[in-house]
């Protein structure tokens, strides 16, 4: 298990190393942003770009960069959006707000998705199911800028219940923050609850049928019980750990939903980097965003071993 | 029982069973079903799906058809008709409630109510279309109750647009002259001196007012009092053409404005005289002043020949891709997964972003567009065929081909491919709204602007609906339930296909 695990980790590194090379090349092959005249923040930018090695080969510039990154966690100033300042710790301070976000998202989502699908999956064929079903369909085929907006205009505007945007400040966990951040969970949370409930059905269905639960109700279980002691831990296979994908991936922030809501969070940041085409924030966050997706990969098949004896067993050859 | 025996049973006693037949498997009665008509019959049983598809024929219909019918071509940009709701004149005369243009207005009170009787009363056309409801407050002014009104109106926006200020050329004036003459059109409508209503600078107020805010001066009979202009000095150019109601050939309708006249035109009646017809926006009009319903389907249009382009090249590409990996196998596998690993995860957002800035001012936007998805694109379909190629070429048709000497391309095109097409070709129809999707988030966040190639995207139209969403929610409804509609039935088209080219779930249904 150890040498898998070694063996999946360094593979991510692999790919995560070739990826922000070919990124860093082209983007670095890119003129870089022109800087305003007569600003004090030029000639220090122009300062960091010479320590950065603009005007030498991409391979130097890339050693240096990596060495900037892993020695002090260096990825440069911003040279468009914040002119002069530290593209980490702009990065840093956007990271709360997507954060609660997102968490507040998943604790409302996973369980209500589940939930669902297990509702679904005990009442098979029937109008419940017929309807959690469909419902799931649509969730997952429309894509969340248009609930958001059908959100915000009826929750927000028809109704007045909430504010159309998130309210500013840094005070994550008063209540005003927290209605206004709920038209962006509401938003995140559709999806969310849709992949769920579809996942968690199919499986439980397919577990309901197999053979060790007529052999469960054969001793006298009662069907309750052998859905949960039987049933459900089967399917937790498969579920659980989507739900520790989910956890890593609360760091990488909608882009869409926090654009509509203004969510003063990572993927607001990142959309304005590529419009704006401040290069230096581009690549950190598409570092950021890449490693994110991977170690969320990771974690869910690694999950897989731990949470299933059998797989673990199948992993050794 | 009677057990005999019979130790010599002469030859003669023998009769051969089958001497002429031969002896041979009878012949089905049944006709036999091939493959896809299996699938097209089971297709067809799953009643959503073939909604679905009759939904997806529609929204293509549509696309092609709605840009034709509409009067309007996406260059059609007016500048006042901005974010309009739906009207069509005929079905709004009918007052049944749709088409009818209409806004909600909050807490008028009288003075704007006359505003609105004014409207209706100089061009002929009632923008209020109903009071929707009645609103008392009561205030303590001096000691006495006080009780003001306030009205909820529904209005045309169309009517409710009424008189402009424009500024005309001579010829121009001359031309909307010749025009009222021949269809007595009024577009023309005396000139208002803002000196003589209280220095107001809006159009629409043509009577006599007696304070700032435009509260009419009423007569005896409570009707307005014109403040027409008929001060013959400032009179722009000479008027020929038929004059408004009242007017005894005193009114002016023009003014000098630096070589040219500026005049009050209704801007319903002047549209007709520039476009040739009144304004006809099925679905309303966007911040640009487009005609949805046609915009719309332009923007369709090139979704859907985008999405179909992208999904053939990453079919080729994934399945000659796919082929060689599941049929080699081994390290020629292991080294081809590693590159679909890679390239799978890169966030497609940057793919296109890098993509649009190194090749869109080489190639074009489009072309650049077009590698983004395809450079990420095959790798589904890729690990599709490999999984196919693994299932298939342990069998023994392929044995059997191969000791007959095929070479190895004849082996993964002529004998294989053909096996796994029908679940390759299926999950086409899965990624095609994928395509369009992504096309969709993309300009939707401005982050690719296809507008001067494709005149305007789905994406496009919902971003600018969605910034006038509060006052105009149809600029934003329109394209969404179009996309969502256009997502769904896309989704469930091809769910419905895979299962049914899917043979092991044969039977499960029922």
């Amino acid at each position: 298990m150890v040498k898998y695990v070694a063996q999946r980790v360094l593979l991510m590194l692999m790919t995560l190393l070739i990826i922000t090379f070919m990124c860093f090349v082209l983007v670095r092959m890119l003129p870089p942003a022109e800087l305003p005249l007569n600003d004090t923040h030029t000639q220090v930018i122009e300062a960091r770009r010479e320590a950065q090695g603009y005007n030498k080969p991409y391979l130097v510039q890339f050693g240096i960069f990596l060495k900037n990154v892993l020695t002090r966690f260096d990825w440069g100033v911003s040279d468009k959006l914040y002119l002069g300042q530290d593209v980490a710790e702009i990065f840093i301070s956007k990271l709360p707000a997507t954060m609660v976000v997102n968490l507040y998202s998943i604790i409302l989502s996973i369980p209500v998705g589940i939930a669902l699908g297990i509702c679904a999956a005990l009442k098979k064929n029937t109008w419940i199911d017929h309807t959690i079903s469909t419902l799931t369909m649509v969730c997952i085929s429309v894509p969340s800028f248009v609930y958001a907006f059908i959100i915000q205009y009826i929750l927000s505007y028809k109704l007045g219940w909430l504010p159309f945007l998130m309210k500013a400040g840094t005070d994550y966990f008063s209540w005003d923050m927290f209605v206004s951040m709920l038209p962006p969970i509401l938003s995140l949370s559709l999806g969310v609850i849709a992949g769920f409930t579809r996942t968690t059905r199919a499986e439980l269905t397919e577990v309901l049928t197999s053979e060790f639960m007529l052999l469960a109700r054969t001793k006298g279980l009662t069907k309750m019980q052998a859905t949960v002691r039987h049933a459900m831990k089967n399917c937790m296979v498969v579920v659980l750990p989507s739900i520790f994908g989910e956890f890593i991936g609360i760091m990488s922030g909608a882009l869409i939903i926090e654009k509509i809501f203004a969510v003063p969070g990572v993927g607001n940041l990142y959309i304005n980097s590529i419009n704006g085409r401040d290069y230096p924030m581009f690549m950190m966050l598409t570092v950021f965003y890449t490693t994110v997706s991977l170690l969320a990969a990771i974690v869910v098949d690694i999950s897989y071993g731990f949470i299933d004896p059998r797989i673990r067993m199948g992993s050794k050859k | 029982m009677n057990n005999q025996n019979y130790e010599h049973i002469p030859q003669e006693m023998f009769q051969l069973a089958q001497r002429d037949a031969n002896i041979h498997d009878t012949k089905l009665e049944t006709k036999s079903r091939g493959y896809f008509a299996d699938a097209l019959l089971r297709f067809r049983k799953n009643k959503s799906s073939v909604v679905a598809a009759f939904i997806i024929g529609f929204l293509i219909l549509y696309a092609i058809v709605a840009p034709i019918i509409s009067p309007y071509t996406i260059k059609d940009k007016d500048a006042t008709y901005v974010n309009y709701p739906p009207f069509i004149e005929g079905i709004a005369n009918l007052g049944i409630g749709i088409f009818d243009g209409s806004v909600v207005h909050e807490s008028q009170n009288e003075t704007q109510l006359a505003y609105w009787r004014g409207i209706a009363e100089e061009t002929g056309m009632d923008p209020v279309i109903g009071i929707v409801g009645t609103h008392e407050t009561v205030t303590k002014f001096r000691g006495q109750d006080r009780v003001t009104i306030s009205y909820k109106l529904k209005t045309n926006k169309y009517y409710e647009t009424g008189i402009q200020y424009r500024v005309l050329s001579y010829e121009e004036f001359e031309k909307i002259q010749q025009y009222q003459n021949e269809t007595g059109v009024q577009v023309i409508y005396p000139y208002v001196e803002s000196k003589d209503i209280f220095d107001l600078t809006n159009p629409n107020i043509w009577y006599k007012v007696t304070d700032t805010r435009g509260t009419p001066e009423l007569d005896a009979d409570g009707n307005f009092i014109p403040a027409y202009s008929t001060n013959k000095n400032m009179e722009g150019a000479e008027y020929n053409s038929i004059r408004i109601e009242g007017d005894d050939g005193s009114y002016i309708y023009s003014i000098k404005k630096s070589g040219a006249v500026q005049v009050r035109l209704c801007y319903y009646n002047y549209y007709k005289y520039v476009v040739g017809h009144e304004p006809m926006f099925v679905f309303g009009t966007n911040s640009m002043g487009q005609d949805l319903f046609m915009a719309i389907g332009i923007g369709a249009r090139f979704s859907l020949v985008f999405a179909v382009i992208v999904s053939a090249i990453n079919l080729t590409i994934g399945a000659v891709y796919g082929a060689i990996q599941g049929y080699y196998g081994g390290a020629i596998d292991l080294v081809m997964d590693r590159i679909a690993d890679v390239l799978s995860a890169m966030p497609y957002i940057v793919v296109a972003t890098l993509f649009q800035l190194h090749l869109a001012p080489k190639v074009g936007i489009v072309p650049a567009f077009l590698f983004a998805f395809v450079l990420t694109g095959w790798i589904s379909m890729a690990a599709l065929t490999r999984k196919q190629f693994y299932r298939f070429k342990g069998q023994e048709f392929v044995f059997a081909a191969r000791t007959l000497g095929a070479s190895d391309w004849r082996l993964m095109f002529k004998h294989v491919f053909p096996n796994s097409l029908g679940t390759i070709v299926t999950s086409c129809a899965l990624i095609i709204p994928g395509v369009i999707s992504s096309e969709t988030s993309l300009t939707y966040l401005g982050i690719i602007n296809l507008s001067d190639f494709a005149g305007t995207t789905i994406g496009t139209l919902m971003s600018q609906g969605q910034t006038a969403m509060t006052t105009s929610p149809h600029a934003m409804f329109f394209p969404a339930i179009f996309f969502s509609l256009l997502m769904i039935s896309f989704n469930l088209f091809g769910n419905g296909l895979r299962d049914a080219f899917n043979p092991s779930t044969r039977g499960l249904e029922d």
